[in-house]
């Protein structure tokens, strides 16, 4: 129930954000049924609406997807999946989905995972659809304050991952270095930058 | 133009899901790089927040979309759920344009 309603609210919140960004409706929904990594997609619009290069916008989905690769790694040992359902089951690795089959007793992980995933993907394109339609209709986002909605909810994904002190100094680190880097490279790039905060962790022990 | 961005995104994005279903478990085992890559989505939503927030025109930009970070801010740190805090973000920013 936790689950299904951030997944409804950030799922409204994706599909306005893809409208104002400048996004049609459609695009809003193929992004949701076939891309299906919030994060992800959040970046990929966030970087065209700041008018940044579609190079740009996909480098910047794809490091944010990185993650799921990890995931599948951790769920391929975990669960028992054969055959073409791997293809499907691709599609549904993500971060609530991972964390409900590891989370789950033994035994029930696969069911976890299935179960999670459906439910999320269903809700989370019903969800889009219903914030793209309606960022669609009210007309100007600036008015509204829809602008101001995107930085807040990445601010809100953001903050339960960084309680820890080795994440926040991180996620500093790269804020820092977007702040930096907006006025001196084109649209796009300050966030790709900031992935160079994490390198410090693969030289030092 | 966007279409392209949406087409691509969703191959790389699926091709990156499937590559972890299908190399070996001991792939894990490199610690640093996992934690690396563990970590990697904590800077870049950071940096969306600055550039959504902040951005204009390659310049900085102190506009009405600040005051709802602000609000936003304060929010998450009273650890307020999702929908409230963007919705709190986007009225204050709506409001303080309407006002001034």
């Amino acid at each position: 129930m936790g689950i299904g309603l951030a997944v409804g609210a950030y799922g409204l919140s994706f599909g306005a954000a893809a409208v104002t960004a400048g996004l049609t409706t459609a695009q809003a929904s193929a992004l949701s049924l076939l891309l299906f990594t919030g994060a992800s997609q959040f970046a990929l619009v966030g970087v065209l609406g700041a008018g940044g290069t579609i190079v740009a916008a996909v480098a910047g989905a794809l490091l944010l997807g990185s993650r799921n690769t990890l995931y599948a790694v951790r769920l391929g040992s975990l669960l028992e999946v054969r055959g073409p359902r791997r293809l499907l089951a691709a599609q549904l690795t993500i971060d609530e989905t991972t964390g409900m089959a590891t989370a789950a007793p033994a035994g029930l992980a696969t069911t976890a995972f299935w179960a999670t995933g459906v439910s999320v993907y269903v809700l989370w394109n019903l969800a889009t659809l219903l914030g793209a339609l309606g960022a669609a209709r009210l007309g100007d986002p600036a008015v509204l304050g829809l602008d101001a909605a995107v930085p807040a909810a990445f601010l809100a994904l953001l903050a339960p991952q960084v309680r820890a002190r080795r994440p926040l100094a991180v996620a500093v680190a790269g804020a820092l270095i977007a702040l930096v880097a907006i006025p001196l490279v084109p649209p796009g790039v300050p966030v790709l930058l900031a992935a160079l905060a994490v390198v410090p962790l693969l030289v030092r022990p | 133009m966007i279409w392209l961005a949406v087409l691509l995104g969703s191959v790389g994005c699926f091709a990156l899901k499937l590559v972890g279903w299908s190399v070996p478990p001991q792939w894990l085992e490199r610690e640093r790089l996992q934690r690396a890559a563990v970590l990697l989505p904590l800077p870049l939503l950071a940096a969306l927040v600055m550039v959504q927030a902040f951005g204009g025109d390659r310049t900085l930009v102190l506009d009405a979309r600040a005051a709802g970070l602000a609000v936003a801010l304060a929010l998450v740190l009273a650890r307020a759920p999702f929908l409230v805090v963007v919705v709190a973000a986007a009225a204050t920013a709506a409001l303080l344009r309407a006002v001034t």
